[in-house]
């Protein structure tokens, strides 16, 4: 039966605190005591017309989070608990939410719209709501349904569709549900209100009309009816109508050809002269078929252009109209739409869709682009040389080098010099042009660029200057810096032109970064990311003193961030940010110096202030660990190897939070990922904090909410601890090889059609491997027959993986170093095993044959480690 | 159900600094976990021990040419690997060193089945030394571990070009016998390729592996820029008579010091092992007789006996007990020293002491050691770190009273005598 629930509801919102918690604590209980009678008691509230709209909002909130959850597994587990209800009460609810599309209050009816297709998402596959469709396209034919129910019913067909797959409905459902949302659009037959409800209701069923886009009468008549949309008198409509056409557009690339010369009047209508919102809409489309060609480019077979799909090469043929149709647009520029990152318009969108011309056409592009920019970037306006500039930066990435480097030698000095203009966005497009010129224009390691020894010195003398300049223009500037320096990573002997500029870089940067005036920019974490490019690139033997340097300076500023007061959670959140900034600096310091053996001296002779410092940001925090200082540990237990023992006492317990972090994923993947750090900076002295550490694992893999990305890592930290602490691990054996068991068992049970699971797949693979060669390896000289009885299974799984086509290069090394891995530990007991594993030989000989070096060597030592077994 | 968001990124690099420090962390980890698996499926065959209970020996004076470092037992106080030990300094470093080459022992009498489960081959007179080829690098030790040349080679990751598959863990370790007459590096055994331990496997293995993977990195070439050395397999034999009588009589482009025999089926076993032997005679040796570092014959011989060949010193342990030991494990006694004695000479228990065999010579009863006549000479030099092997001293006096000439060895594996294959006591004649 419904209970009375309107007070809770309304308790549930009050600004009191107090009161808030006790109604939420009796609604939970509730919820618990009878879920079923429940979720009947909230479908009530929301259909009841008398009832206040916050108390009928939140109980379509509540609903709704009955239903459905972001994360999968709480999604599955919500599923299942919807089906089990009894199902008199379903009916019930369905019947209410059904009627709710009737309200005369928008809000009900939009809850209940999506709270029907979120119970249609569990149910419609199952086939347990057959009459759910009949029901809605009777409230679209029914001569005297209203306004208002028509709008709901198409929005929760539109939602629907969205849920579902075509496939969970006969086809003549499909065609009847999509008849009516295409008819809905009809302008002589609705309102405006139906007309945009109907537009967006097909927008979000384009996937599921994937057998009737495959129909060319019925593709001709859903294009018809959109583009007739697309020119309605009502703006929303026409933009939901160009919506419809942006997702057509990446949905059904491959059909387009026969309506193109339609789109390309319609768009290019709109982009000259209807509202922005629709002419944002415009450019949209064509980017959208930029991205499409540009996928389907790389896929292509470069000696013959075949691919799979049809290139239809939209881009090239309408090129000499689109491109001047886009060069209008960066005409029509924002005051100050380079200070405000909330800012999206028809010249930003235009200069995007003009980049991703240049990537789709390539060389093609710069005759049609090249006369705009002579003819604007002298003009007095500033939009002309904004314009002219912006036009410019968008076609350095697609063209030749051998095309743009004439172009980009000639301008090069006139951009320098225009980095004294009087403008602030000539200024800020000129810097961005500079760092697109030092991206894709500047590689001595591959022998071209364009900074010579010669010019290097003007170019950073005009680039340290405009690090002085606006916040938004010194943003910029930072990322030209950046290029520069990364245009020098393993350069050989041109790295070291930059080695002595270094200091005086570096002292802007951090001048940059210490700015009080940069407002809402990013300077200050644009100054410090480059500053770290500019340390992990530079020339380490020749400029280690002056890295040296720096890293009391950084120090200094973590530590001052410390004294820093904090009253708010705003002043909070800023002294984690700059905590992260200088973590991250202080990391990178840590790497670089600790990969050659004549720098490490720097590191571990300031290890100690460097770790009081970590364990001093971790404690501004209660109940998180700092990301980029747990970051910066790992680097740090990897410079200083066993040494690290001594910080363990104290920091075992950041690195326990951190492992339970399961909600920041990243965070818990991190201190994994440390876990195996220390694992092999201290070896056996590890030991004391395993049965923690393994306990916190064991509980992180069968926690079902944490992120699967962090679970191939725990695994393969399972190898780690194994191969520091050796025969301890015994102990471990049981929980840790069950876990694996189950993650190989779990790998063949993944999706082998979703790429994504593929790869997910594959490093679990590896992982597992890791994790056996680890214990292995970890047990082989004293307890090696501990491993035994699991011998069989892991020589089966192996063989499954052999046969498996989706294993890459990463899964076939780790399962050919296990492989071996087991020989040498167990020796003549797996004699048997082998013998009867005729897999192996064919495996080997796969791998003996590879073109991998890497993987030959490590299949050679296998093999020989089996040979022996075998003629043991 | 979400409104299609038309932001794109604008003027703004696509990757951000902090997921690109995430990756080059993990990429490091996973370097990191790959190397340390690599070190362990590379080394944890080779568990060294690393002791320091060994008296501090001064610099080495005098190495005698095959004198045997013995290995000890007892409970391992630490693992090292190569690299690791390279950064080990002094007298630490030398003990790690002289544990870590596989040493054969002299042979006395002829193994069972010399001509199937045996290799033979000329050993080049020269430098017994480990060669490792690590970062960029290469070292050459002599078992004392003193570094004999530091220079670039064309073994993977031996000097600093660019080398593809170029990571640190790609090291080597040879173990090798320098000639210095073509300035040249003899490869006789290999015990980690490319990082990859071949301690267990089987000579078989080893001298396959070695045999098909020297060359192909170019290491045989001749020297230039990158490469100092040449290195150089040597031609091994199945021990038949064919391949024996090439071994010994066939000229190679080195000097030749004996004969070395490897068992097919042993591992690569750091000390002494009876799986590997040396043996000499004056036509393919000429040290047969034990010289000095510099192939004199020791001079304390030359003073004392009336006939200087024949003199034989040896060097023996000391024991708590007063008996006089081998290096051997378990060690042989050749004699005692009475407790006055040692206390009037102030000798303690592990010193080396030298003593010649006098004239009274050794006496064997069932081809066991019964008796020796034992002259005390005094204190080894205090660089010697071993006593001399059982085999060694046995050898040494059967050079010279009754030795094992190559006809004998010949014998042995004569095909008539094949199923038997007992060393041959009758001497056949040419």
């Amino acid at each position: 039966m419904a209970m009375e629930i309107t007070q809770f509801l309304l308790a549930a919102q009050s600004a009191d605190a107090n009161i808030r918690n006790e109604a939420e604590a009796n609604l939970r209980q509730l919820q618990q005591q009878n879920l079923p009678g429940f979720l009947l008691s909230l479908s009530v509230e929301l259909v009841n017309n008398e009832k206040p709209t916050e108390s009928r909002r939140l109980a379509g909130i509540m609903l709704k989070n009955s239903l459905d959850a972001k994360d999968a597994t709480t999604k599955e587990d919500l599923a299942k608990q919807w089906l089990a209800i009894d199902i008199s009460y379903k009916s019930q609810v369905k019947d209410l939410l059904l009627r709710t599309l009737a309200s005369p209050v928008p809000e009900a009816r939009h809850t209940s719209a999506q709270v029907i297709a979120k119970i249609a998402s569990i149910e419609i596959p199952q086939k347990q709501w057959p009459e759910l469709i009949r029901s809605l396209l009777n409230n679209m034919t029914q001569q005297d349904s209203l306004a208002a129910l028509k709008q709901a019913t198409l929005e929760t067909l539109g939602y629907v569709c969205e849920e579902i797959s075509h496939q969970d409905l006969v086809q003549d459902e499909v065609n009847a549900v999509l008849t009516a949302v295409v008819q809905g659009m009809n302008l002589a037959e609705h309102s405006a209100e139906v007309r945009l409800a109907a537009t967006r209701a097909l927008y979000n069923a384009l996937d599921f009309a994937l057998t009737n886009f495959q129909n060319e009468m019925e593709r001709n008549y859903i294009m018809k009816v959109v583009c007739e949309t697309a020119k309605s008198k009502e703006v929303e409509i026409r933009q939901a109508a160009f919506e419809c056409l942006v997702s057509i557009a990446s949905t059904y690339y491959e059909v387009l050809e026969p309506y193109m010369q339609t789109l390309f009047e319609l768009t290019s209508n709109a982009v000259k002269g209807d509202e922005e919102a629709v002419a944002l809409q415009a450019v949209e489309f064509w980017s959208s078929i930029c991205d499409e060609e540009i996928e389907l480019q790389e896929f292509e077979n470069p000696e013959t252009g075949d691919s799979d799909s049809p290139n239809y090469h939209f881009i090239e043929k309408a090129r000499s109209s689109l491109v001047p149709m886009l060069l209008e647009t960066l005409l029509k520029q924002e005051e100050d739409q380079d200070q405000d990152d909330s800012i999206w318009n028809i010249s930003m969108a235009g200069g995007t869709c003009l980049g991703l011309v240049a990537r789709t056409v390539g060389d093609e592009v710069v005759p049609l682009v090249m006369p705009f920019v002579e003819a604007n970037i002298v003009k007095s306006d500033w939009r002309c040389r904004e314009a002219a500039t912006y036009a410019f930066g968008s076609v350095l990435e697609g063209p030749t080098i051998d095309k743009l480097a004439p172009l980009v030698h000639a301008g090069f000095d006139f951009l320098l010099n225009a980095m004294r203009d009087e403008n602030n966005h000539v200024k800020d497009t000129t810097a961005w042009t500079l760092s697109r010129i030092f991206e894709l224009l500047h590689c001595p390691a591959t022998g071209f660029s364009v900074i010579s020894p010669e010019n290097l010195q003007r170019i950073l003398t005009v680039l340290l200057e405009s690090i002085k300049d606006a916040p938004n223009v010194a943003e910029k500037v930072c990322g030209a810096i950046y290029y520069l320096a990364q245009g020098y990573e393993d350069a050989g002997p041109s790295s070291s032109l930059l080695s002595p500029y270094l200091t005086s870089i570096i002292a802007e940067l951090l001048r940059a970064a210490d700015r009080t005036d940069v407002g809402g920019s990013k300077l200050r974490s644009a100054a410090y990311e480059t500053l770290n490019e500019v340390v992990r690139c530079s020339n380490i033997t020749e400029t280690s003193q002056i890295i040296a340097e720096l890293l009391p300076a950084i120090m200094g500023r973590l530590g001052q961030t410390l004294e820093l007061q904090i009253v708010s959670s705003d002043d909070r959140e800023k002294q984690g940010d700059l905590q992260a900034s200088l973590c991250g600096v202080l990391q990178v310091i840590i790497q670089k110096f600790s990969s050659t053996d004549a720098t490490k001296s720097f590191i571990l002779q300031t290890a100690d202030q460097i770790m009081v410092l970590f364990l001093r940001v971790f404690a501004c925090r209660s109940s998180t660990v700092h990301e980029e200082a747990m970051l910066a540990i790992g680097a740090l237990a990897y410079a200083t190897g066993p040494e690290f023992a001594k910080y363990m006492p104290e920091f075992y317990q950041y690195l326990q939070m951190g492992l339970q972090n399961s909600e920041e994923y990243q965070v818990c993947a991190i201190t994994v990922g440390v876990v195996g750090d220390v694992c092999r900076a201290l070896d056996d002295k590890v030991l004391p904090f395993c049965d923690g550490i393994m306990s916190l694992l064991l509980n992180a893999l069968s926690n079902s909410q944490l992120n699967r990305s962090v679970k191939p890592p725990i695994l393969s930290c399972f190898g780690d601890i194994a191969l520091a602490i050796g025969v301890h691990f015994e102990k471990y054996v049981p929980h840790a090889l069950q876990m694996m068991q189950e993650a190989a068992k779990a790998c063949a049970q993944l999706d082998m059609e979703d790429e994504e699971l593929i790869d997910y797949g594959n490093q679990l693979r590896s992982s597992i491997f890791e994790a056996y060669s680890g214990i292995l390896q970890g047990f082989k000289s004293a307890r090696a027959e501990v491993m035994m009885p699991y011998a069989q299974h892991l020589l089966q799984f192996i063989e499954l993986i052999f046969k498996d086509n989706h294993r890459d290069e990463n899964v076939t090394k780790a399962a050919v170093a296990v492989m071996g891995d087991l020989a040498d530990a167990l020796g003549p007991n797996t004699k048997l095993l082998f013998k009867d594993s005729s897999f192996c030989n064919d495996f080997m000989s796969e791998c003996l044959r590879s073109d991998d070096e890497q993987l030959k060597e490590t299949a050679g030592w296998t093999q020989g480690m089996i040979n022996r077994v075998l003629v043991s | 159900m979400a409104p299609h968001d038309l932001r794109r990124p604008f003027k703004r690099p696509a990757i951000s600094d902090q997921q690109r420090r995430r990756e080059l962390s993990l990429q490091r980890q996973s370097q990191n976990r790959r190397d340390a698996q690599q070190q362990a499926r590379c080394l944890a065959s080779s568990v060294l021990s690393l002791q320091s209970q060994y008296p501090d020996p001064v610099p080495e004076l005098e190495i005698e040419p095959e004198s045997q470092p013995q290995q000890e037992a007892g409970p391992l106080t630490k693992d090292l690997d190569i690299r690791q030990a390279s950064k080990l300094r002094g007298p630490e470093v030398r003990k790690w060193f002289a544990s870590q080459l596989m040493l054969p022992e002299w042979m006395i009498d002829v193994p069972d089945r010399l001509s199937h489960d045996w290799y033979v081959f000329a050993r080049p007179a020269g430098k017994r030394c480990m060669v490792v080829s690590s970062n960029g690098t290469t070292v050459s030790r002599e078992r004392n571990g003193s570094i004999l040349h530091h220079f670039p080679s064309a073994l993977p990751s031996g000097a600093r070009t660019k080398d593809p598959s170029g990571s640190a863990q790609s090291y080597c370790i040879l173990d090798c016998i320098f000639h210095e007459l073509d300035q040249t590096y003899y490869v006789i055994d290999m015990v980690c390729w490319r990082g990859y331990s071949l301690y267990d496997c089987t000579a078989e293995f080893r001298f396959f592996w070695l045999n098909s993977k020297l060359a192909e990195t170019g290491a045989c070439d001749a020297p230039s820029h990158y490469h100092k050395f040449r290195f150089s397999t040597v031609p091994v034999y199945d021990c038949d008579q064919r391949g024996l009588y090439s071994a010994y009589i066939e000229s190679v482009p080195y000097a030749k010091d004996g004969l070395l025999f490897y068992n097919k089926h042993a591992h690569y076993q750091t000390g002494n092992t009876p799986l590997a032997l040396v043996w000499k005679d004056e036509k393919c040796s000429q040290y047969v007789i034990d010289t000095d570092s510099k192939g004199q014959v020791l001079s304390q011989q030359q003073i004392i006996g009336a006939k200087p060949e024949l003199r034989q010193l040896v060097v023996l342990e000391l024991q708590e007990d007063g008996k006089l030991s081998t290096s051997d494990d378990p060690p042989v006694i050749f004699g005692c020293l009475d407790g006055e004695f040692i206390q009037k000479s102030g000798l303690q228990s592990g010193s080396l002491l030298k003593f010649a065999i006098g004239n009274g010579g050794l006496s064997f009863v069932d081809g066991k050691l019964e008796k020796s006549d034992l002259n005390y000479l005094g204190k080894s030099n205090r660089a010697r770190m071993f006593a001399d092997s059982y085999s060694k001293v046995i050898f040494q006096y059967m050079v010279r009273h009754t030795p094992l000439k190559f006809d004998d060895l010949l014998a042995s594996v004569s095909p008539s005598d094949d199923e038997e294959n007992k060393p041959c006591d009758v001497e056949m004649v040419d």
